[in-house]
């Protein structure tokens, strides 16, 4: 088996990358409606709900789904499983991906986008009570670092093409970028422990308006938890996804071993989510009847489900199943987070929020967009590693 | 290995339990007011609901009208919004019914400006949470932060802003007394020093315990507000939310200033995870692993 990234090849231009351009570009329509025409023409947010889709998801989902680098970071780096470095690439372009189109999230859902610059720049105006603040600037300086570790592989077919002035300046810079990998690598995994958790700070300052299902000191930690299970979820659809694609021979043994890894999360974050309650004292409210006590025991459900569905060796290789719980998997996260951030907000009974159109439009345009985007990175660059179907045939 | 691991578990742990702020949650310290804090008194046995205040406050901030009803007539804010920082609400039920002044309660402790990243909203003069459109970067969470639904967003602006009750801080800075107050045909709402003002409200409780319910509403509520209210009827029913003594940004802020005070824990975080991550690399080097230090 060749350990080597190297890029997929073949024609940019196929059925499948028309189609998701064609999403984007409706996406790009939608994106200028609201940039024309404001965000009240755009989306259905209100004063009643002045969070919606975009921030549930685009920033806030977006932000989780893109913790594959983070999690298989934390395999390889830290817990020295080196097995799993092929992963690394592909983890890492997905998620500098993702946090990039969380940062357009962000710029796209608030008011005054022009005057976002000055949250980096203005530091003695910076108010550190602000979990936003921090998300804020954590999520900027991680996209940094992302990219820039992401620069050699990206580098390379012009690091190994004919000499010339700037092949050598690119060698220079990827090799600065090689001697400083590990204060990166610990940067990076600090940032993204940092502002996972934060973002399960954020609804914690409503307070009263959010329900009591919700509102506990352990957000931040269930949030970062199960970022991690979200972020092994979309390595492992993302590695199936590949093969498929791509004609690959899907890598089994990395798989299984990563829902391995995965379900251990899970039940940290099902044993937080239901210990809380009980420690709390607020079991019965989940039991209420209510739609918010629905929502809350669908989420335990869904953590649930893939813990089942991946209890057994035999379950976590075969690659169908494995597919399937980690879409279960990502469906949690992303239930979890909408819930906390649309669901169990209470800003009384005479507002309701459900996403406009172009709202969603924009939300699905910047997925295809992402989609887009990795299959072009994959095909020209040195990002998937291991036999190809067509290598394997030709011994 | 077996070392490195275990010490890579026990650092996320301890970043985890930081991260809930079970290390540091204490009891939350009743905030005091500012030695300058100004603020309102409204009392409901006296307002009749006339809204002069409404129009009154709508001309001395430059707001819009806010027509509704059959053909756009009625010059009538249902609700706070971007084009009314005051509106004047009603509670009915049988024969029980009073008015109630809706408006920024100027917080001891705000949400709001908890929330704000560059501190557009703040406490400034007397103790008024003032808005700076200029640090605004629009993001809305002041409106989730406040547990009265007071900030509202102009929706339909291209360069949209936040709007909401400053105190009418313009005008004091004239020697003049705010709109709202200055209008009112009852003296159903009065301004003046907070101290003063809670002084006043409690008279009114002593001499006439009959008529409200023995409470000063903003007295303690969510920290202390510099707006005070009293009334007959009980304050859940007019839609004063029961929030506590503790200041409404405690949760939040304990959570996070649990984990960032003196950002120690970030720093020890980077440094056990740099130490762990270099130990593997070398180690991965020596024995030649595929994973060999470098890129990614
Ligand atoms: S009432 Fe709301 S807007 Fe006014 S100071 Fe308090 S938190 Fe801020
Ligand atoms: S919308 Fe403006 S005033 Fe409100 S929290 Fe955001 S930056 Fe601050
Ligand atoms: S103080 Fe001024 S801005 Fe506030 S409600 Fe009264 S008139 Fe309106």
């Amino acid at each position: 088996m060749s350990t080597h990234a190297a890029p997929v090849g073949g024609p940019l231009v196929t059925t499948g990358t028309r189609l998701f351009a064609g999403i984007f570009g409706l996406g790009v329509i939608a994106i200028a409606w609201r940039l024309l025409l404001g965000l009240g023409s755009a989306t259905a947010l209100n004063d009643g709900y002045p969070f919606g889709l975009w921030i549930a998801f685009d920033v806030v989902t977006g932000a989780a789904l893109a913790c594959g680098g983070y999690a298989v970071g934390l395999l390889v780096y830290i817990l020295n499983q080196g097995k799993y470095h092929p992963v690394m690439r592909p983890a890492m372009v997905t998620s500098a991906l993702g946090y990039t189109l969380a940062g357009v999230g962000v710029g796209l859902d608030v008011g005054r986008w022009w005057s976002l610059w000055r949250v980096p720049l203005f530091f003695w105006r910076w108010n550190f009570n602000s979990a936003l603040l921090e998300v804020a600037l954590c999520i900027m300086a991680y996209i940094a670092v992302l990219w820039l570790r992401l620069a050699p592989a990206l580098l390379e077919p012009y690091t190994s093409g004919p000499d010339s002035p700037w092949r050598r300046r690119a060698i220079t810079f990827s090799r600065i970028i090689d001697k400083l990998s590990v204060p990166m690598i610990a940067l990076g995994l600090v940032l993204a422990t940092m502002h996972q958790s934060s973002l399960g700070t954020l609804m914690l300052l409503a307070g009263s308006r959010l329900h009591i299902l919700w509102r506990t000191p352990m957000l931040p930690l269930m949030f970062l938890v199960s970022s991690i299970s979200m972020g092994y979820a979309v390595v492992v659809f993302e590695s199936a996804f590949s093969s498929v694609a791509f004609k690959r021979k899907p890598e089994i043994d990395m798989l299984a071993g990563l829902a391995g890894a995965m379900a251990p999360t899970l039940w940290v974050v099902v044993l937080l989510r239901v210990g809380d309650l009980a420690w709390r004292g607020q079991v019965g409210a989940l039991f209420a009847g209510d739609g918010r006590a629905v929502m809350a025991t669908l989420e335990i459900v869904f953590f649930l489900i893939p813990i089942v569905m991946l209890a057994s060796p035999a379950q976590r290789r075969d690659l169908g199943n494995l597919v399937r719980a980690a879409m279960a998997m990502i469906f949690a996260g992303t239930l979890f987070r909408f819930d906390t951030f649309l669901v169990a907000f209470m800003p009384g009974a005479n507002w309701s929020y459900f996403p406009s159109v172009p709202e969603t439009a924009v939300t699905v345009g910047l997925v295809a967009f992402e989609v887009l985007a990795y299959v072009v990175i994959v095909k020209t660059f040195p990002i998937l590693s291991g036999q190809t179907l067509a290598e394997r045939q030709a011994l | 290995m077996g070392i490195t691991r275990r010490a890579a578990i026990c650092g996320l742990l301890t970043a985890g339990a930081t991260a809930t702020g079970i290390t540091s949650t204490s009891a939350a310290v009743m905030p005091t007011p500012p030695a300058d804090a100004v603020g309102l008194l409204y009392d409901t046995t006296l307002c009749i609901g006339c809204k002069a205040c409404v129009v009154a406050c709508q001309d001395a901030n430059d707001l819009p009208r806010d027509p509704v009803g059959i053909d756009a007539r009625y010059d009538a804010p249902v609700d706070l919004n971007y084009r009314a920082k005051n509106v004047i609400k009603l509670y009915h039920d049988g024969d029980q019914r009073s008015f109630v002044k809706v408006q920024c309660m100027h917080c001891i402790d705000p949400a709001c400006v908890a929330a704000c990243m560059l501190g557009a909203l703040k406490k400034r003069e007397f103790g008024i949470v003032s808005y700076d459109v200029n640090y605004c970067v629009g993001c809305r969470y002041c409106e989730v932060a406040c547990p009265y639904g007071v900030p509202k967003f102009q929706w339909a602006a291209a360069t949209p802003r936040i709007v909401k009750c400053e105190l009418c801080n313009h005008r004091l800075a004239k020697g003049q007394e705010p709109a709202c107050t200055e209008v009112c045909p009852r003296h159903a709402v009065i301004f003046g020093k907070r101290a003063d003002l809670l002084k006043e409200a409690k008279r009114r409780l002593a001499e006439n315990p009959g008529r409200y319910v023995p409470k000063i509403f903003g007295e303690t509520d969510g920290g202390g507000t510099q707006v005070l209210y009293i009334s007959h009827l009980p304050f859940d029913k007019l839609g004063f939310p029961a929030l506590g003594d503790d200041p409404a940004p405690t949760l939040a802020r304990s959570v996070q200033q649990g984990v960032y005070k003196g950002f120690v824990a970030p720093l020890a975080l980077y440094g056990v995870l740099g130490m762990i991550a270099y130990r593997n690399r070398n180690k991965a080097e020596a024995e030649d692993a595929p994973h060999k230090g470098g890129t990614l």
